[in-house]
C-alpha cells in the first residue's frame, strides 16, 4: 500500500532530527572529554604517551567512520556485550569524535609559541600550571573555529547510524521514501533539515576564523 | 561466553578483499579527477563578475558541504529514477562522489588562489604579461604549493567516503566485506580486516602524497 506524501510524512522525517541532535550532542561532549585527554597525551613530554595518542588519531582518521561503527556494532557482541543500537552508535561516534577533536586541539596547543611554555617553565610553573594558566587559554581560543567546524562533520556523520538501523533523520527519510515511494521529496526534505542544522554552524565557524585571523 | 577468533577462515577470500581494495581506489580516483574538474569550474565561477553565477556556485558548495554524503547518494540513486534518470549503482556512486568532492575541492582551490597577494597580479601586469601568462608564471606554482596538501587530504577523505556507497550496493571494499559477512558470519574478523585494509590504503596514499609534496613543492620561498 503506497501512501501519499503529506504533512504526516514530512513531520515523521522532521521527528528524526531529535535523535540526530541528541546523538551529535552526546558524541560531541563525550568526544570532547576523551579528545581533551588525547590532545594532552599527544603534546605530553613522555614519548610512549605521545606515540599512543598518535596511533589512536591515525587509526580513526585513516579508516572510514562506517567501519568504526560496524566494528562497535558487530564487534562488541562477540565479547558478550549486547548493546542496543543507541549505546553502540554513541560509543562509535564518541571514539570517532575524540580522535578528530584531539587532533584539532593538538594543533591549537602546538600553535601557542614555544617561548610561552619556556617562559612559564623559567618562572618555575609546573606542567599543570603551565597548561592551565598559560597554554590552554590561548590554545582554546585558536581551536574554537575548527571545533565548531568539526561539529558540522559530526552531525553529518550521525547519518551513518541509519545504515545499522538506528532511526534518526536519514533513516526516517528512508522509511518515508519507501512507504510513499517519493524518494526525491523524502531525501530532499532530509537534506534541507540537515542544511538548516549545519549551515549556521558553518557560518559561525567561518566567522570565528576570520575574526581570529584579523586579531592575531 | 568465549569467542574464538579465527582469521584463518578469511584466508580463502583474499582475492575478494584485494578486488574490493582495487575497486575502492578506482572509485576514489575517478571521483577525485571528476571532482577536481568540477572544483576548478566552481572556483572560477565563485570569482565570476556575474552575481547569479557566483550565487549558483556558492549555493552548490554550501548545499553539498552542509548535508551528509549518505543523503546525497540516496537522493541520486533512489530519487533521480523518479525523474526518469535511473543510474546503475556504480554510476550513481561516481556521480555522488564527484559532486561531493567538487564542492570541497572548489573551496580548497579558491583558498589557494586567494592566498596569492593581489600585488603579484599587479606586478605581473605591470611587466606587460598577459592574464594567462600571469597565471602560468606567477600564480600557478605558489597556488599549487598551497593547494596540494589540502587536495591530497581530500583524496584520502574520498577514499574513506567510498565506504558509504556500499549502502546502494555499489561494489567496493565495504560491500565485499558485507557480502562475506553474510556468507561466513565472521563479522568481527571481517570488519577488522576491512578496517586494516582501509588504514593501509590511506596511510599508503598519505605517504605517497607527502613524498610528492616534498619533491615538487619544498623550494624555499625567499
Amino acid at each position: 500500500m503506497i501512501r501519499q506524501f503529506g504533512l504526516n510524512e514530512a513531520l515523521s522525517i522532521l521527528s528524526g532530527i531529535e535523535s540526530t541532535v541528541i546523538l551529535s550532542f552526546i558524541a560531541f561532549v563525550g568526544g570532547g572529554i576523551f579528545g581533551g585527554i588525547i590532545a594532552l597525551l599527544r603534546t605530553s613530554e613522555a614519548a610512549p604517551l605521545q606515540r599512543f595518542a598518535a596511533i589512536y588519531i591515525d587509526f580513526f582518521q585513516g579508516t572510514p567512520l562506517l567501519m568504526q561503527l560496524f566494528l562497535v556494532f558487530y564487534g562488541l557482541p562477540v565479547f558478550g556485550l549486547h548493546l542496543n543500537p543507541w549505546v553502540a552508535v554513541t560509543i562509535g561516534l564518541t571514539l570517532h569524535a575524540s580522535a578528530f577533536l584531539g587532533e584539532i586541539w593538538r594543533g591549537g596547543i602546538q600553535a601557542v609559541p614555544r617561548g610561552q611554555t619556556e617562559a612559564a617553565r623559567a618562572l618555575g610553573l609546573r606542567y599543570r600550571d603551565r597548561m592551565i594558566s598559560v597554554v590552554l587559554p590561548q590554545a582554546i581560543r585558536l581551536s574554537i573555529a575548527p571545533t565548531v567546524g568539526f561539529l558540522v562533520q559530526l552531525i553529518k556523520g550521525t547519518s551513518l547510524a541509519a545504515i545499522i538501523g538506528f532511526v534518526e533523520l536519514s533513516r526516517s527519510a528512508q522509511i518515508a521514501a519507501s512507504t510513499t515511494y517519493k524518494p526525491l521529496i523524502a531525501y530532499g526534505l532530509a537534506a534541507i533539515f540537515y542544511f538548516v542544522l549545519c549551515f549556521p554552524l558553518s557560518r559561525l565557524s567561518a566567522g570565528l576564523e576570520r575574526r581570529l585571523v584579523v586579531r592575531t | 561466553m568465549t569467542y574464538r577468533f579465527d582469521f584463518g577462515v578469511l584466508l580463502p577470500f583474499w582475492e575478494q578483499f584485494l578486488r574490493g581494495c582495487g575497486l575502492t581506489i578506482l572509485l576514489a580516483t575517478c571521483s577525485i579527477v571528476i571532482g577536481l574538474a568540477i572544483g576548478i569550474v566552481t572556483a572560477l565561477a565563485k570569482g565570476s563578475l556575474f552575481r547569479s553565477v557566483r550565487l549558483i556556485a556558492t549555493s552548490y558548495v554550501e548545499l553539498i558541504r552542509n548535508t551528509p554524503f549518505l543523503v546525497q547518494v540516496f537522493f541520486i540513486y533512489f530519487g533521480l529514477p523518479t525523474l526518469g534518470l535511473a543510474l546503475k549503482p556504480w554510476s550513481a556512486a561516481i556521480l555522488a562522489l564527484s559532486v561531493n568532492c567538487g564542492a570541497f575541492a572548489a573551496e580548497v582551490i579558491r583558498g589557494g588562489i586567494d592566498a596569492i597577494p593581489k600585488g603579484q597580479y599587479e606586478a605581473g601586469a605591470a611587466l606587460g604579461l598577459k592574464p594567462l601568462q600571469v597565471f602560468r608564471y606567477i600564480v600557478l606554482k605558489p597556488a599549487l604549493r598551497i593547494i596540494f596538501p589540502a587536495l591530497s587530504g581530500q583524496f584520502v577523505l574520498a577514499l574513506l567516503t567510498t565506504s558509504i556507497v556500499s549502502s546502494i550496493s555499489a561494489e567496493e571494499l565495504t560491500a565485499v566485506a558485507q557480502s562475506l559477512d553474510t556468507m561466513t558470519f565472521r563479522s568481527f574478523e571481517i570488519y577488522i580486516v576491512a578496517t586494516a585494509l582501509y588504514l593501509a590504503m590511506s596511510l599508503m596514499f598519505a605517504t605517497i602524497f607527502k613524498l610528492v609534496n616534498r619533491a615538487c613543492f619544498s623550494y624555499l620561498v625567499k
